[in-house]
């Protein structure tokens, strides 16, 4: 599904991403930690395409394809998903609207039929209800005036109804209570399947017990040191990160 | 409300400027250039009385004395009057009774422009009056009106049928010294709405006028004068598109609003004349005097437009708040791309007691336009416990454009209350790549911010209008990313 080759990643003129080696296969689910500042997001967004994160060596592959001719809304729609850290607010852009805008114009892209609004409003339902996420919070602009925790379902509610190939989680337990961190993991483990993939960047292993991950890894100082099973994570939280090198700064 | 929110995905489906096509129709136009004669010619055509005649002469006399309005912010080369024509009428056979007598030829253009003067518009609630060039080529379903007692039709046959109406209110809201363009329009207008709802009526179907500059080097000068007797309603909506050319055309407009007490006018626009092209070449010059006056208590007044369109947009549509607690309402969304200039806004004149008003100004700039909000808010000596709540709200697309919010406030009464916010905000990168990152494409996702940024604006409009505008609002703003 994925495969990055030493892959070095310039922003603003400084190097963030020293050369990282990453496989995601079908089906499976990597969890990568680290120190903050390590480079965990500026990896998303690489993935995803962003303007001003510059590839100056190594590549990236997607289903084979090579990511770097590929535009940001290209990319999404060959189904790679960004769950942001810090999702973005649309002042005056229901978010039903948000997601009919963007399902139907993922499936127009890919030479699919564009969805109705009834046949769109009872699968946006469907979605949302397991999520917690009701009509009231739909009709509102997207993430203006949401806390954090709703911000973060949100996120997940647009990743459940793009059903993308390759989701990339971005920190999506930070800021959740208890039962929201369940609901979300629940969210996220419904969309497990052999097709797809999913990397999800967090610092708490608490989120492991919930999604459980096939592979956890390190990245510290914009590599990945060290790559394990699951235990790996309770081992962190254990003892940290200073074993690692942890030289981001 | 729903119609606004569902239809954003179509918005980049429209190419550019589909409205720049050009009629091949044999016309008959006055003789080039602005003499008494060409003032004479026109009364002539329309078969004026002598009293419209005469009101003409003394705008035009008046006119010669007058220089251009310079205090907006915009600049374009001197305008040759002399090189314009002022009259410019389809030659057709005599006088039309039915739609099968309309040459076929005009129909496809009102087809190709979306506006089928068929009974797709009754089903849809909606009565037309057409104007190409300078004369009014039909007006829909006018029996169904009539049962209701409402009058529309074109300005010339209002002036023969109900002249009694039209001396009465024909100049009362915007006199004919008001303004240089108004005082031009007053001189050789040639065409408009004429819309009367008497008293305790509520209009029985939208009324709107779709305006349409054909003919090469002509002016178009219309004249709407809707007069709402005591306690009626009525919601009217005028559309302009005009086709692509390279040079300028005019468009100086009186629009007169008259309510009476406890009725309510809602005025509408959606302004899509020709811009202009990247460069700035050719485009619609839009000078325009809009004013309604509140004469009723308990009256209200709401203008809301959506202006996409022209290269030049001078144009502050009012409301004289006479009426003690009357209303006056100003909705606006003013977009300008390439080399667009506006400069728009409005007055709200509070003679009244406990008189409201209530501003909300999107503006939009883009590409190399500039984009101005120019309000007065002024509240006379004798008006106690005036509101007045302004928005003004600017958005910036690229760095090559600018914005201008330039907010005049005179209060002579003390007990007034007037609050007034303003934003300035940029699109960010950071929300353009969320959008994307959901599989948006740029110019889409552009669209869908603009549209969320004017949603209370669209919100104002009649709902099969809010559609039309929403598209509008996404391809006005092509090519302006990237
Ligand atoms: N525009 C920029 N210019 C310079 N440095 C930048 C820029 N953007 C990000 N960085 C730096 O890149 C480094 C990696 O940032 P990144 O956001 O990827 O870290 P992270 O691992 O996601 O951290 P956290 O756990 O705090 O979310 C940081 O040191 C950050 O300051
Ligand atoms: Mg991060």
């Amino acid at each position: 599904m994925l495969e990055i080759r030493n892959l070095h990643v310039t922003v603003d003129g400084k190097e963030i991403l020293k050369g990282i080696d990453l496989d995601v296969a079908a089906g499976e689910v990597h969890a990568i930690m680290g120190p903050n500042g390590s480079g965990k997001s500026t990896l998303s967004y690489v993935l995803a395409g962003r303007e001003g994160y510059e590839v100056t060596e190594g590549s990236i592959r997607f289903n084979g394809k090579d990511l770097s001719e590929m535009g940001v809304d290209e990319r999404a729609a060959a189904g790679i998903f960004l769950a942001f850290q810090y999702p973005l607010e649309i002042p005056g852009v229901t978010t039903m609207t948000f997601l009919k805008t963007a399902l139907n114009a993922q499936r127009k892209a890919r030479g699919e039929e564009e969805l109705d609004a009834v046949r769109f409003l009872k699968l946006v339902r469907e979605k949302a209800k397991p999520l917690n996420v009701n009509d009231d919070m739909l009709k509102r602009a997207l993430n203006v005036g949401y806390s954090g925790g709703e911000k973060k379902r949100a996120e997940v509610l647009q990743m459940s109804l793009l059903e993308p190939a390759l989701a990339v989680l971005d920190e999506t337990d930070s800021g959740l209570d208890i039962d929201a961190l369940k609901t979300v993991a629940d969210g996220v483990n419904a969309l497990r399947s052999p097709e797809r993939s999913m990397i999800v960047i967090t610092h708490y292993q608490r989120l492991l017990d919930y999604i459980v991950p096939d592979v956890v890894h390190v990245l510290s100082g914009g590599r990945i040191v060290k790559t394990g099973g699951k235990e790996l994570a309770l081992e962190l939280e254990k003892s940290g990160y200073a074993g690692y090198g942890a030289d981001a700064a | 409300m729903a119609a606004v929110r569902e239809t954003v995905e179509t918005v980049g489906e429209v190419e550019k400027y589909k409205y720049g096509f050009f009629t091949d129709i044999e016309s008959e136009k006055a003789p080039l250039g602005l003499t008494e004669d060409t003032v004479r010619f026109i009364s002539a055509k329309k078969n004026e009385p002598a009293w419209l005649l005469e009101w003409r002469l003394a705008a035009f006399r008046r006119w010669l004395t007058m220089t251009e309005p310079t205090w907006a912010k915009v600049s374009y080369p001197p305008i040759d009057f002399q090189d314009a024509y002022y009259y410019s009428a389809p030659k057709q056979q005599a006088k039309l009774d039915s739609l099968d007598q309309v040459d076929p030829k005009l129909l496809e253009t009102y087809e190709k422009l979306g506006i089928p003067l068929t009974e797709q518009k009754m089903l849809a609630g909606v009565a037309v009056d057409a104007v190409f060039d300078s004369v009014s080529v039909v007006t829909t379903f006018k029996e169904k009106l009539a049962e209701a007692g409402v009058i529309f039709c074109p300005m010339s046959e209002a002036v023969a049928k109900h002249p009694e109406l039209v001396k009465k209110y024909l100049g009362s809201v915007v006199p004919t010294s008001d303004n240089f363009y108004a005082t031009l329009n007053s001189a050789v207008f040639s065409e408009g709405s004429f819309v009367y709802i008497p008293e305790g009526v509520r209009c029985p179907m939208e009324l709107s006028t779709y305006f349409r500059i054909n003919e090469k080097q002509t002016g178009q000068f219309e004249r709407t004068l809707i007069i709402a007797e005591k306690g009626s309603y009525v919601s009217y909506l005028e559309g302009c598109t005009a086709p692509q050319r390279d040079e300028n055309q005019l468009h100086a407009a009186v629009v007169e609003l008259v309510a009476l007490d406890d009725a309510e006018i809602k005025y509408s626009t959606v302004q899509n004349w020709f811009p202009g092209d990247e460069e700035g070449k050719g485009g619609v010059y839009n000078f325009v005097t809009k004013r309604g006056d509140c004469r009723g208590a308990n009256s209200k007044i709401s203008w809301t437009q959506v202006e996409t369109g022209s290269a030049i947009t001078w144009k502050y549509p009012s409301c004289i708040l006479r009426g003690d607690n009357s209303r006056g309402e100003f909705y606006s969304i003013a977009i300008s791309n390439g080399r667009q200039q506006v400069d728009s806004g409005t007055k709200m004149i509070h003679l009244g007691r406990n008189t409201t008003s209530r501003i909300i100004s999107k503006g939009i700039s883009a590409g190399k336009s500039s984009n101005t909000y120019r309000g007065l808010v002024s509240v006379h000596r004798k008006a106690e416990n005036v509101r007045n709540f302004t928005q003004c709200d600017s958005l910036l697309i690229g760095s090559k454009c600018s914005a201008h919010t330039v907010p005049y406030v005179e209060t002579k009464n003390p007990s007034a209350v007037l609050e007034h916010e303003a934003t300035t905000s940029k699109i960010s990168d950071d929300q353009l790549f969320y959008c994307m990152q959901r599989g948006i494409g740029e110019e889409e996702a552009v669209a869908l911010i603009v549209n969320g940024f004017c949603r209370d604006v669209l919100q104002q409009l009649p709902m099969e209008f809010a559609v039309e505008a929403q598209k509008l609002v996404g391809i006005s703003l092509e090519g302006s990313v990237g």
